[in-house]
């Protein structure tokens, strides 16, 4: 497809303006003196240069937080206001005896107070995890577990829903702050967050943190076995506030729309910490997605950057570009796309509907932050990921007989995307799982589990997965999970799970199911075990599909082969089936 | 299809919501209360839903009236004028 070419005078005025010099000249000990550092050499904390930084004076006025409510309420939260609500949370928590370390995690829709408890957990010096709201009891007892979380804020609501079912499990979990969104009685074991937040004192200073003190836990799936829990340390803030700059040109006094929920890492990398590290106002839409409301808001709020993604893209895509030219937006200045690949017509859409193209970017939960993009100044070539930050070196690697890898130097040939290890958002280790995080390494390299081929102009495409693990709306899906749950329920002999491709989310969850003796293959067992997932895992995790199978395919050390489910599925050639059992 | 029912129409409209999310206790939903988010239908079953119903009733629904959906009532309020149209 066509090259998009950028003209000289929008290369000259973007934060990063030309690419190779950028990054011949750039360390990452530049972009720590980007930062303030907590004072008198107190060390590195992210709740500092997001919120405290910028909290007196004439910034301190600067509306941190926009946040629109579902229902058509707003708040508007100062940088200064900020400062005291979460440091009111940070005194709450030493109130509560919690300690530097401790698990802080967060189930809430996009309310206030979800990120002012980030910002004072990450003062306290306590790890956090937000938790996506769409997850059902079981992602949210695993998580809960595996992470030993000690403090859990959410709502009246979702408590109900999905931890009063799960939380004689939870057996590190102390505290339960809940804010309330229904007229019920105040669950059993829970204390209600307002009136802790009032009684609390709106000042709390930052104690020394090392920057390599960990700050947050966010959980990716696996293909076999539970989630694992990424480890992310202070310094991981270098990284977001230079990548924020670069990659999505953010500047001091931008209004910047990060569209996805803090439950996963750009919700939170981007959602909350790179802009307010820079001193933008953030954007926060409680509501669901909903093309029609995302136009007023891009319109109406004068949004100037906009960090979104591929399926809300193709969702608005849908209405045709005349539904976005009914308004104008004179405002918006760039557009960024992550979670999976964008397709060339979004890229060119966004030209149609906004007057402006698409970015397109690349980065995972274990890299914490953009590690690879399409730049404001660069020409794009639609479908490209882009290329490294600068700061990042990444590579094709090919893998060799004795275990080790080599660089794939020819353009156009395809092998495991990898990234150089030493950045600062790199993840830390998989927690309690150190063994699993030492086999992503090899010879100094960070090996994604992603394919990609890079162009002879430097340019990193994205290929397809290395292993069984499901994209959907953007969002990571390990296999195992939705296995296990469907597992638990009495019909079922065996299941795999695979993601089935769709023109508008990447891929559907798809689960095949060979149920034991004695039960009918019919529709109303298929709908029973579709409501069973549904219940456990929720809808961000639970199968869209359920097919319902005499047996499935296995080795002969008797694993499920996803792949020939797949293979099957598209309709393709079933490949090397040489280890298949005998049916 | 113009002369059906309000109870027919919400039998059709309940029947689309189940067999996409078949856990749903719509019978549970307050009245008034957004329905997508009560049940948990995210943005892929909401499509899927609407899909369905256009097999089975005929109408589609563009983008730009979503907002008269929110409720269980405006669906079928907005379902209903769109047939008897």
């Amino acid at each position: 497809m066509e090259i998009l070419r950028k003209r000289r005078r929008e290369a000259r005025e973007a934060v990063l303006d030309d690419y190779p010099s950028v990054r011949a000249r750039f360390s990452w000990d530049e972009a720590r003196r980007w930062l303030d550092g907590l004072p008198d050499e107190g060390g590195l904390n992210i709740a500092h240069e997001a919120v405290d930084r910028h909290a007196t004076g004439e910034a301190g006025e600067r509306t941190a937080i926009r946040w629109l409510g579902k229902a058509g309420a707003r708040r508007e939260i100062r940088y200064r206001e900020l400062a005291g609500l979460s440091a009111r949370f940070a005194n709450v928590l030493g109130e509560l005896g919690v300690a530097r370390g401790d698990g802080v995690f967060l189930l809430a829709g996009r309310v206030p107070e979800l990120y002012l408890a980030v910002l004072g957990a990450l003062k306290h010096g306590a790890v956090v995890t937000p938790l996506f709201s769409a997850f059902g009891p079981e992602p949210v007892a695993t998580r809960l577990s595996l992470g030993e979380g000690r403090v859990l804020v959410t709502t009246t609501s979702l408590y109900r829903r999905k931890v009063a079912p799960i939380r004689d499990r939870l057996a590190s979990l102390a505290h339960v702050l809940v804010v309330r969104d229904d007229d019920q009685a105040l669950p059993e074991g829970t204390r209600e967050l307002g009136p802790l937040l009032e009684a609390a004192a709106p000042d709390y200073a930052i104690p020394a943190t090392d920057p390599e003190q960990p700050a947050l836990l966010h959980f990716t799936s696996g293909t076999t076995g539970t989630p694992k829990g990424a480890l992310h340390v202070h310094q991981a803030v270098v990284a977001h506030h230079a990548t924020a700059r670069f990659a999505l040109d953010l500047r001091a006094g931008d209004v910047f729309w990060c569209t996805a929920d803090p439950g996963w890492v750009t919700g939170t990398s981007y959602g909350i910490i790179a802009p307010l590290s820079i001193g933008a106002t953030l954007v926060v839409d409680e509501a669901e997605f909903d093309a029609e409301r995302w136009y007023r808001i891009l319109d109406e709020e004068a949004v100037s950057v906009w960090y979104t993604a591929p399926t809300a893209v193709r969702m608005m895509m849908k209405g045709g570009p005349e539904r976005a030219r009914t308004r104008a937006y004179p405002s918006l200045r760039f557009i960024a796309s992550v979670g999976e690949p964008l397709n060339p017509q979004a890229v060119h859409w966004g030209v149609e509907a906004f007057g402006l193209p698409i970015h397109d970017n690349w980065w995972q939960t274990e890299t914490g932050g953009i590690m690879i993009a399409n730049f404001a100044s660069m020409d794009i070539r639609p479908g490209a990921m882009g290329k490294p930050l600068p700061g990042i070196e990444a590579a094709v690697l090919r893998h060799l007989p004795d275990g080790g890898v080599a660089p794939v130097d020819a353009p156009d040939e395809e092998g495991e995307l990898a990234l150089r290890a030493g950045w600062p958002s790199m993840f830390r280790t998989y927690l309690h799982e150190e063994e699993r995080y030492r086999r992503c390494f090899v010879d100094g390299w960070y090996l994604t589990g992603d394919l990609a081929r890079r162009d002879g102009e430097g340019y990193f495409w994205f290929v397809g997965r290395a292993d069984d693990m499901i994209k959907s709306a953007g969002h990571l899906i390990g296999p195992f999970e939705v296995e296990s749950a469907l597992m638990e329920h009495p019909a079922v002999a065996e299941v795999g799970v695979i993601g089935k491709p769709d023109p508008m989310i990447g891929e559907v969850v798809k689960a095949f199911v060979a149920l034991k003796p004695g039960h009918a293959p019919d529709e109303a067992l298929r709908r029973e075990l579709l409501g069973f997932a549904r219940k456990r895992l929720g809808p961000a995790v639970a199968p869209k599909e359920i097919e319902i199978q005499a047996s499935l395919p296995r080795t002969r050390s008797g694993k499920i082969m996803r792949r020939l489910l797949k293979a099957r599925e598209l309709g393709l050639p079933e490949g090397d089936t040489s280890t298949l059992e005998a049916p | 299809m113009a002369d059906l029912s309000r109870d027919t129409l919400r039998e059709t409209v309940i029947d689309a919501i189940l067999a996409v999310a078949p856990e749903a206790d719509v019978d549970a939903l307050p009245p008034g209360r957004p329905w997508r988010e009560a049940l948990e239908v995210d943005s892929f079953d909401f499509l899927n839903i609407l899909v369905d119903l256009e097999k089975r009733l005929g109408v589609s629904v563009p983008e730009s009236d979503y907002h008269e959906l929110v409720t269980l009532e405006g669906l079928l309020d907005y379902l209903e004028s769109r047939l008897a149209a």
